[in-house]
Formats: C-alpha cells, structure tokens, sequence
C-alpha cells in the first residue's frame, strides 16, 4: 500500500504553469515572426536565431557553472527574452553584437538578480538600450524591405521616426508628407523607408498577438489600453495644438509602440501587480514614450520609457493596493 | 580673473553656510552616550545573534552598562562569548563575575527511520513550524523531530546539521555557542540547552513524548514511556516524571549513568562517556558512538 | 433569470461532481465509533458518561463545556468502552470517547417517522424555545467550519439581522452531499428555514444555489413558489462562493468589512442547507445531531457514492464499503480538495462538519514542484477578499508581522484561491497561514493588555 499524503489545503491545482504562460508569449509572437520574415527574408531569420541560441545557452552557463543551481530552461523564459530581444534590433546586425546584447540581457539584466522573478528591468529591453548605446551606428542603420537574401549589406533608408523627428527639428509640417499613410504603417508596407527593428514593422501582426493573449488571459487588456491610449490623446493634442508633431495614428502605429506596448511593458516580473497600479504604469509609459519620441535626442522613445516605469514598479506595489473586500466604497 | 574669484567665492560660501549648519545641527542633536557602551560593545563578539535576550550587541552593551551603574550584572550573559568575554566585561565594568558553566545545545528526540516508521508523507511547506501547524509530522509521534531544519536554518554559527541518514539534527558541539536561538526556532521545543558537563560529559533523555506508555513505544522504538524505572534507580533525586516523560535535572545528575542502563526502550543516552564493553548500549546511534570515539 | 455572484476575484476549479446523481445510502452500523470531544468551533465538550455505562442512539455523552461549545450524543447503542485520547486528522492526539456497539436501540423520545411536521401546525415555538432546542440538540454549522448555530441565531445587540441566507451553494469541487440533502428532502430544509426565519426574528430568507445544480434550483422553485418570502438566488459557479462573505455578497450585494465584523453587521444570518435540514430535526422531531450525509468520493474510488453516516464511523469502513483505497498514494481529505483537510490516518472518524471523504489518488495527490514567482500577479486577481496573496507569503516567510498585519492578513479567509491559481505552483497559503497564526496570536496578546 501507498504512503497517505498529508498538506494543507488546497489540495487542488489550476492548470495555470510558468510554462504555459511563456509559451503563450512566444505563439502571440509567430505573426510578427513570420511577417518580418517576408519583409527582411534571411537577415531577421538569422539575428532572431542567434539571438535566442545565445540567450538560452547564457542562461544555461550562468546558472549551472556560475550560480550553481539545477538550470531552467524549460520554462521558456529565456526563449521569450531572446525573442523579443531579437525583434527589438535590426535585420542586419552583425551576429556577435547580437551575442553582445544576449549577455547583457540574460547575464546583466536578470541572472546577476538571481535569475526569473527577480529583474527589476525588462532584460530584453537592457539588452536593447546597452547595444543602442554601445553600438549606435549598426543600431539605427534600418534595412529596407525586398532584401530576401541579403544579410548585413540589405539597403538601408531612414524610418519614419527619424523623419517625424526632423519634422519637428525643422519646424516644417509638410516633412511629414513622405509619410506613408496609416493603413501602410498598419501593415508595414511602407516602400522606400527603413522598416524599423524585426518586431515592429507590422501592427497588424502584432495586434493578432494581443488577441490570441488576451483570448489565453496571458495579460489582462489593462497595460497595452492603457499606453496606447495615452499615446492617442497626448499625441493628438500636440498634433492639433501643432501639426509638426506627427498625428495619433501614425505615432500609435510606427516604431516599437505595439511592440513594447504588447510584449515587453506587459512583462509579468517588471510590471505592477494590481490593475489600478497596471493602469497608472501603463499610462506614464505612453507619456514618457511620446515626450522622449518629440523632446528627447533619440527618435524611439518606447525602450527607455518602458524602463523609467520599471524601476517605478516597486513604488507602485507599495501605494497602489486593491480594493479590499468590504471596504467602504468612497 | 573674474571667473576665478567669483568661483572661489561661491564655492567659499557654500562651504562657509553648510559647515555652519552642519555644525548648528550636531551641537542640536547631539547625544550624549556612556563611551564604555562602545567599550562593550568593541569586548562583544559582534554576532548580534540575539542568545542574550537583546535584539543585539548593541542593546546588551546598554543593559550592561546600566546594570553595572545599579550595582548588579548578573542574570546578564554573552552566551557566545563564554566566560572569557564576560570576564573582560566584568573588569571593564568593576564588577564581579561568577564563573558559570558551559553549555551546548541538545537534540532530545532519537525517533531515526529506523525506530520511528514513517506513516505519512508530508507534502507542504518545507519548514518545521508549518509542518507542525498542519499535522503531527510524517510519524505517528506527535513531539518528535519533524526534520525540515527549523534550528538549522537559525543557527548563526553552522553548528547544527540534518544528518541524512537519520533525518535528524546533530549538533557540533566545537562550534554550538549555546546562544539558544535553535531552542527557540523549534516548535516543538526538542532543542534544549544542558550543561556541557566535565569532559563533555552529558546524560540526558533523549525523547520528548507525553503519550502513554504504549502509544509513545508504538508509534517510536526509542520513545520515553514514563515507566518510572530511572527515577527509583536514581539516587540524587535528579529525574521527575510529569506527563509520562522523564526528565533530568542536569544540576543535580552526578551522571553515575545507572539511568542510562535501566531505562528499557534506551531513551536514556549518555554522551562522550569512555566505552566500555560491558555496557554497551546496543540502541546507540552511529552519532553517538562516533562522538564517544572522538573523546 | 437573473445569475448572481460575488464581485472580487474567485476561480474555477473543475467540478468533478461524479456523485451527483447518486441517491443516499445507509452507511452500516460501525463496531466501534469513535467521538472527539471537539467537533466544532469553541471549547471543547465534557464527557458526562464513564466506562462502563450503557448507552442509547440519541444518548447525551458529552456536554457543552462553555458558551461557545456543543453537546455531543452518540449515534450508537452499546457501552462506553474508554474516553482516552485517540489520533485526529491532523494527527495529533485528542480525547474522545469509544463506544463499542450493540445492536441498534433509539431513545425514545426521538420521532423516527417520516411524517413532515409543519411550523404552521405548531403555533407554541417561540423564538426562544426554537434557539433552546438547537442549543440542546447540539447543532453546529454542517458546511465544514463547525460554529454552534444557536450563537449565530443570537445576534449582539449591535447588530440587527434582516435575514436569513442558506447556503446551498456547494463550491467545492467533488463534494454532492448537500445536493443530495436538497433534492431528498425539500419540505424539510424548508421547514428548517422557517424555523431559522423563527428563531432570528426576521421574515425574509433566501437559499443561494450555484447554477450548476439546475435540478436543485428548479425543485425549490417550485416548493416555494407560494411561498412569498423564501426566494431562491441562482448563482454563478465561481468558488468560494459558500464563503460566508462572499455568499452575503453574491446574494444580497452588501459586503461585510474588515474582521471582526460578522455577516450580522450587514443584515445577514447564513446558515447551511445541511444546518437547517438538522435545526428541524432537532426542533421537530427531538433528533439531536448524530447522523449526517456525507459524499465518499475521488477518481479512482471503485464504488463512490452519498451515505447518511452515524458520526463516529471511522473513514476507514467507508472507504472500504466504496471498494477501498486505489494503490499507490493517495490523498485522504476531511472535506473537498480546495479547503479540506489531509488526514493522518483512516482511522479517523466522521464529524460534525465532515461533509465529504475525498481521496485524490496518484498524480492528483502531490503538490507540482515549486518554481520561483513570476510576479504574474494571478494570486492578486484570483484573491476574493481583495488582498496581496504574494506579498502576504512573502511577508510571511520574512516573519514580519506589523507589515502583515497592515496589510490585512487577518481578513484572509484561506480558500486557496491564491494557491490554485499560481502558475509557480508556490505553496502561498501555508505561507500565509503561517504569518496569519503569528499576527493574531499578537494581536490577542495585545487585546489581554
């Protein structure tokens, strides 16, 4: 006969695992993936490979060789963070800049706090800001589309970031008229322009993720409504109080909005706990992103204000509580 | 030129305002402290680990100091620094210092794998207050050992181990300060602190169980059933029974060990005793017998 | 038909009701039946008989040892064989008393008929005389906590109560018995409310019914169509919805605050349908409460079923009379899987609150092994008393107890919620638990100064 098995209750489980949860990440990602493969063909296949390889076996290394520990890699974690780590750079980075930026974003951004659950920074986004400054020459060299071979040496042109960024430098509106409309930023197929990095060049494709995670309750809707709407009305105040500043459509759907709005500020370890808290960390994420996109020296904004709200994260679990059962509503 | 002058004098009277205010503030807010507080403390180990009743060295330098200013510092004691701290202390403070005795932390249950059968498998919270909350542990003994580690995890000088072939704690005695903080992390109130006795010389119980007799022997080969034997064979008077549990006064025990050979299920054990042939306790267990070597 | 439920967090956890459509048997008399002298909640009970003595079915043994406390009767006729200490399900040592059984004689004063007496017909019960009767007949809650009803019938002169609410929710997964109490035995948990409505004074009730149990809430539709103030209140399935609060919520939208406060303070007095089934017993029918159903139930259980069980039958004969323990490990729970609790031993015996014998075998038995949080924030969602689960554990692992108790700890009601839900499979509620004991511990030691 068996052993009678004594715990506390509940004895019970949900099938909610780690797993689960990570994997879901990476399936909301296969639009974007496939997309990106049709515009930049073999450059993104080969950065966003070498990117995960390099993220997973870094994690491996640290944790059997330097931590000492029974390494996880089937949680899926490290797939995710290589993931989107490739997907925040371009098509045509040299390979070990890639592995550069794996280090830093396993080795630096999560390992070095004690692996999964502890980084208080997206290690994707550590990863991405490091090389952006390390390295900001390959960094912003952005490849145009119909390359399907070529590697590093893909024809590279300026995306429309940096054009809505010389509009407001020059004070001329009708910069913004080399644009491409809403609906080609939608699909990303925007002809002469720099697609941008791997993951952002089709919202659509990216919003077919929000949907498949919404559907599996990966994330609740709070933190990409709660940007993306924020992003709508500052942009849209700015662009009717002055049409140099590009307008809400175009702000929503270029650069890494819909990435980082979807994917990386939704991040489980680095956003706040409750919906109230998702909501305030959303909201300043959209501001900060559209100040820094207007005011600031880079023409992408998404990355940095995404980690300003990291680091806030903590201060928002402590005030921001939910309501309590029973308290007395005000 | 200008620039110069005009730099020197800014940064002049910056410096000039914040050492004025700095010094306005630590004239303000001075506190005024006893300076052989900090001689104590600089005498004390530094383990801020608690085994004097104070939250820290800290807080014992104060009671020290203010104890010596009464005229008393007795019942105050650096459990960790022994009589050699104590003694410097005691000097430093004029006061007199009655020499006590050493002691080390005991592990009072002997419920191995082998003597207590395992009837449950617990599958909780790995800690030993949690397991005690939720049920008797995986053994038929509601007192005994739950071996998850509670004194291990609140030793501070790594003197207790789990031994993994009993499941059960060991303590080493060269590096046991006797601060008491694993008698206080047991739940179940197995760790206690006995004189370490001349020559490391201890005889205790080794059992913590208020079952009755047959109970107690059911659910643990080694269990104290409270028969009474030792307490009539004892001739000091050292040895009370309450609740069908046997228990030794360790200042009165002149450990003639009569106890250890009339006890009937060997819960009675005797430690670092010379062995001898004749009485060799067949239910002894690898640990004791490897510290009896060692003496 | 509007669906009610309660409005923060809850989850749902698969039904697994094998048993529901399973008349009620009658368990078989046990040889020897074992009583613990603390079945419910309060001091515990002092035996009145010593061995040796001869007793009846419906025989006092043991009487109320406080305010706060229950008598218990046996369920047996034979003789006291021992009051001695015997092994309970945590596995810890209790008294109890042992009866060993002969033959089956009744006191007599008890109705055994099967004849539905009717409050109307009895016009002499006062509200006082009702809460006597409980009180005599030692009724406690029979959803599984175990408080004695007649205390919850007499509000404190703070609070004034509107109504009676009857738990017939049965959010635990697995658990049939009350479903099976409800569809057996209508008129009479009807009759039991009114007596409840009686005794507290208040003329509206109503009976809560999780809306997976269609054929319950259509039956008493229909026994208390004319009836104008029983209305029943279909619910959505969410657990814990037979949580006290989260019942009073659901049912009639007012939330209870912070502990100390009792649902009374909003209004509410919440009884189970099992509770009412038994205060008519023992108001109608002079039946003091020694016999329950309870479900036998668990995957790999040959012949589960519902029993009307004498309280002291071990588990273990009940086991066996389902065709026994599955190989391997098994789980053995006093209650369902989300609030139940393990037991140590077969030998174990029913209570007054044991409404179910769960056996989760094989896979289901152990815990998955634990990862680290993710800080997903699920255990937040999930939380139906709007608390941290996350920061509580890991206030608790860190023992810091003023924080925790500024956090609410104390509020927790330990449904698992938290712990089902987390994908690191992390053990939140022992944690929690843990720090819980420790924060009110000081705050009693706080309240004696």
């Amino acid at each position: 006969m068996g052993k009678l098995i004594v715990s506390l209750s509940p004895h019970a489980h949900g099938n909610e695992t780690v797993e689960k949860n990570m994997y879901g990440v990476v399936i909301a990602l296969i639009p974007a993936i496939l997309v990106s493969l049709i515009y930049f063909g073999i450059g993104s296949a080969v950065v966003l490979l070498s990117s995960v390889a390099s993220c997973v076996f870094i994690e491996w290394a640290i944790s059997r060789y330097i931590l000492k520990v029974n390494p996880s890699i089937s949680d899926g974690s490290a797939i995710v963070t290589g993931l989107l780590l490739g997907m925040n750079l371009p098509s045509n980075l040299p390979i070990w800049i890639v592995m550069v930026g794996a280090l830093v974003a396993i080795g630096i951004g999560k390992m070095t706090f004690g692996g999964l659950g502890n980084n208080p920074f997206n290690p994707a986004l550590v990863g991405r800001c490091f090389l952006l400054v390390s390295f900001p020459a390959q960094m912003t060299s952005w490849p145009t589309s119909g390359h399907w071979l070529k590697y590093m040496d893909a024809q590279t042109g300026a995306t429309p970031l940096s054009i809505m960024k010389t509009a407001i430098k020059s004070g001329d509106a009708s910069v913004l008229n080399q644009l491409p409309d809403a609906t080609q930023l939608l699909l990303g197929s925007n002809p002469n322009l720099g697609l941008g990095t791997i993951g952002e060049v089709c919202a659509l494709a990216l919003l077919l993720g929000l949907c498949y995670l919404l559907w599996k309750k990966v994330i609740t809707w709070h933190i990409p409504v709660s940007i993306i709407g924020t992003v709508i009305i500052f942009s849209g105040i700015l662009h009717l109080a002055n049409p140099v500043y590009a307008d809400p459509l175009t702000e929503v759907f270029t650069g890494g909005l819909m990435l980082g709005a979807i994917f990386m500020a939704t991040d489980y370890v680095t956003s706040p706990m409750t919906h109230k808290g998702q909501i305030i960390y959303g909201v300043a994420i959209g501001f900060l992103t559209i100040v820094i996109r207007n005011w600031g020296s880079y023409p992408e904004g998404m990355s940095f204000a995404i980690l300003i709200m990291n680091a806030f994260t903590p201060l928002i679990n402590t005030y921001v509580k939910p309501k309590r059962f029973g308290e007395k509503q005000k | 030129m200008n620039f110069i002058i005009i730099a020197v004098l800014v940064l002049g009277t910056i410096a000039l305002v914040s050492s004025l205010v700095l010094y306005f503030v630590s004239k303000k807010f001075a506190v005024t402290e006893d300076p052989r507080i900090g001689q104590v403390i600089d005498l004390l180990p530094g383990a801020n680990c608690g085994g004097c009743g104070f939250a820290g060295c800290s807080g014992m330098a104060d009671a020290l100091v203010k104890g010596a200013d009464k005229g008393s510092i007795d019942g105050l004691r650096c459990p960790v620094g022994g009589d050699l701290v104590m003694n410097k202390v005691s000097d430093l403070l004029g006061m007199a210092m009655a020499n006590t005795e050493p002691m080390v932390a005991v592990v009072r249950c002997n419920g191995t794998c082998e003597f207590r059968p395992r009837i449950a498998e617990y599958d909780g919270l790995h800690t030993c207050a949690a397991m005690h909350s939720t049920c008797a542990g995986e053994t038929g003994c509601g007192y005994g050992c739950l071996g998850c580690g509670d004194c291990v995890a609140a030793c501070q000088f790594d003197a207790i181990h789990i031994n993994p072939s009993t499941g059960l704690p060991e303590v080493d005695e060269e590096k046991c300060t006797s601060c008491g903080a694993c008698t206080k992390a047991c739940p179940r109130h197995i760790m206690e602190l006995r004189k370490k006795g001349p020559k490391g010389r201890r005889v205790y119980v080794q059992c913590v169980n208020k079952d009755k007799g047959a109970v107690a022997r059911k659910n643990c080969a080694v269990a104290c059933i409270g028969c009474g034997k030792c307490q009539k064979v004892c001739k000091f008077e050292a040895i009370t029974i309450e609740n069908n549990l046997s228990y030794i006064d360790y200042n009165k025990c002149r450990m003639c060990t009569k106890c250890v050979d009339e006890c009937p299920t060997g819960a009675i054990v005797k430690v670092n005793f010379p062995v001898r042939k004749s009485t060799a306790n067949i239910e002894k267990t690898e640990s004791n017998i490897k510290e009896e070597e060692k003496a | 038909m509007k669906i009610h439920t309660f409005h923060l967090g809850g989850v749902h956890p698969d039904e697994n009701k094998i048993t529901a459509e399973m008349s009620t048997q009658v368990a078989a008399l046990p040889k020897q039946a074992i009583f613990p002298l603390s079945q419910h909640i309060g001091a515990p009970a002092k035996p009145v008989v010593q061995r040796g003595d001869k007793v009846k079915v419906g025989t006092l043994i043991a009487e109320a040892g406080g305010f706060v406390s229950a008598p218990i009767y046996s369920s047996v006729s034979g003789t006291v064989a021992k009051i001695d200490t015997s092994i309970d399900a945590t596995g810890y040592r209790k008294p109890v008393i042992i009866i060993n059984v002969e033959g089956d004689e009744w006191e007599e004063n008890i109705d055994r008929t099967d004849k539905l007496e009717k409050l109307s017909d009895h016009p002499e019960l006062t509200p006082e005389e009702i809460i006597e009767r409980i009180k005599v007949a030692g009724v406690t809650g029979m959803g599984g906590a175990g408080f004695p009803t007649f205390i919850k019938l007499c509000p404190p002169p703070t609070a004034k109560a509107e109504c009676v609410i009857i738990n017939g929710v049965e959010c635990e997964p697995y658990i049939t018995s009350d479903y099976r109490l409800m569809m057996e035995h209508s008129d009479e948990i009807i009759e039991g409310v009114r007596l409840l409505m009686k005794a507290a004074k208040v003329d509206k009730a109503y009976i809560g019914i999780e809306d997976n149990k269609p054929k319950a809430i259509q039956l008493f539709e229909e026994k208390t169509a004319d009836i104008q103030n029983i209305e029943i209140v279909p619910l959505a399935k969410k657990y814990p919805q037979g949580g006290e609060k989260q019942l009073v919520d659901a049912v009639i939208h007012r939330q209870v605050p912070a502990p100390p406060a009792i649902p009374v303070n909003v209004g509410a007095i919440v009884q189970n349908v099992g509770t009412a089934f038994a205060v008519y017993q023992a108001v109608m029918k002079h039946k003091p409460l020694f016999e329950r159903y309870t479900t036998v139930t668990g995957k790999e259980i040959k012949n589960p079923g519902n029993f009307l069980v004498r309280m002291g039958t071990p588990f273990s004969q009940l086991i066996d009379s389902c065709g026994g323990l599955p190989d391997g490990d098994n789980k053995v729970l006093a209650g369902g899987p989300m609030m139940g609790k393990a037991v140590m031993s077969l030998d174990v015996p029913v209570c007054k609150g044991t409404n179910s014998i769960t056996v989760l075998s094989g896979f289901d038995a152990h815990r998955k092994s634990i990862q680290p949080c993710i800080r997903c924030g699920k255990c937040v969602d999930a939380c139906p008393m709007g608390l941290e689960p996350y920061l509580l554990a890991t206030l608790s692992s860190m023992k810091e107890y003023e924080r925790l108790e500024q956090e609410d700890v104390t509020s927790c009601i330990s449904c698992g919620s938290c712990q089902f839900t987390c994908p690191s499979h992390r053990p939140i509620l022992d944690n929690i638990l843990q720090g819980k004991g420790a924060v009110m511990s000081i705050i009693k030691s706080r309240q004696k100064k």
